[in-house]
């Protein structure tokens, strides 16, 4: 994350004394020097709320993820219900995309890599996307 | 960033928003707070939280990280299993 040049942050309803603590004890067991990144403690799940995960009756944040862009402007959003963890790898996708799409103006069409081709919006393109991009390359 | 005093609590806002001054004393506010305001296309809603980083804890403001490329990972609990 740090080549992309990406800040992460973690944010569950925990404590920031739990988030020592898990840290301390398995975090760090599971990958070499513990997450290297702000775990943030939203109490009472009011940010969580404000971002549309804050599940009340269980009293925790679901497990949301966002990107943000440099303007500041959510990119990026999925939310999952607890029993399926995440794909870091569509994530990482993602952030390439959106990091080309900021500094280019070209969109990325499905199942984007970097290599792969771009499209380059505009009215010449409507009718002629055909000519640009196949379907087969999402496989 | 000046270092707190480590005390049990530490006072950070939470979200951030701009309530007009009209409805701040008003019962609205509190619903106006409880809104999703998060959409993908929009500003992200800024926040400051308390947090525990390298070693330490500390106050950590979004929009501190304003013109840098953010990801903000919300999951249910510590010690939990997936």
């Amino acid at each position: 994350m740090q080549s992309l040049g990406v800040e992460v942050f973690a944010i569950s309803v925990d404590s920031r004394f739990s988030h020592k603590i898990w840290q301390e004890t398995e975090l760090s067991k599971m990958v070499e020097g513990g997450v290297p990144f702000p775990m943030l403690s939203d109490a009472g799940g009011k940010v969580g709320t404000v971002y549309g995960v804050y599940d009340e009756a269980g009293g925790v944040d679901i497990r949301g993820r966002f990107l943000i862009d440099p303007d500041f402007n959510i990119r990026a959003m999925e939310v999952m219900t607890p029993e399926v963890g995440r794909n870091v790898n569509e994530l990482i996708r993602q952030i390439k995309a959106f990091q080309h799409v900021f500094a280019t103006g070209e969109v990325t069409p499905a199942a984007w890599e970097p290599g792969k081709p771009t499209l380059k919006p505009g009215p010449d393109l409507a009718g002629n996307v055909w000519k640009e991009w196949k379907p087969e390359e999402q496989v | 960033m000046s270092e707190q005093a480590e005390g049990c609590v530490t006072p950070s806002t939470g979200p951030i928003l701009d309530i007009p001054e009209t409805l701040e004393a008003s019962p609205v506010a509190e619903k106006e707070v409880s809104m999703t305001l998060a959409r993908v296309g929009e500003p992200a809603p800024d926040f400051e939280l308390s947090a525990f980083h390298e070693g330490g804890f500390k106050n950590v403001k979004l929009s501190d990280y304003k013109g840098k490329w953010i990801v903000v990972c919300f999951y249910p609990g510590d010690f939990t299993f997936v």
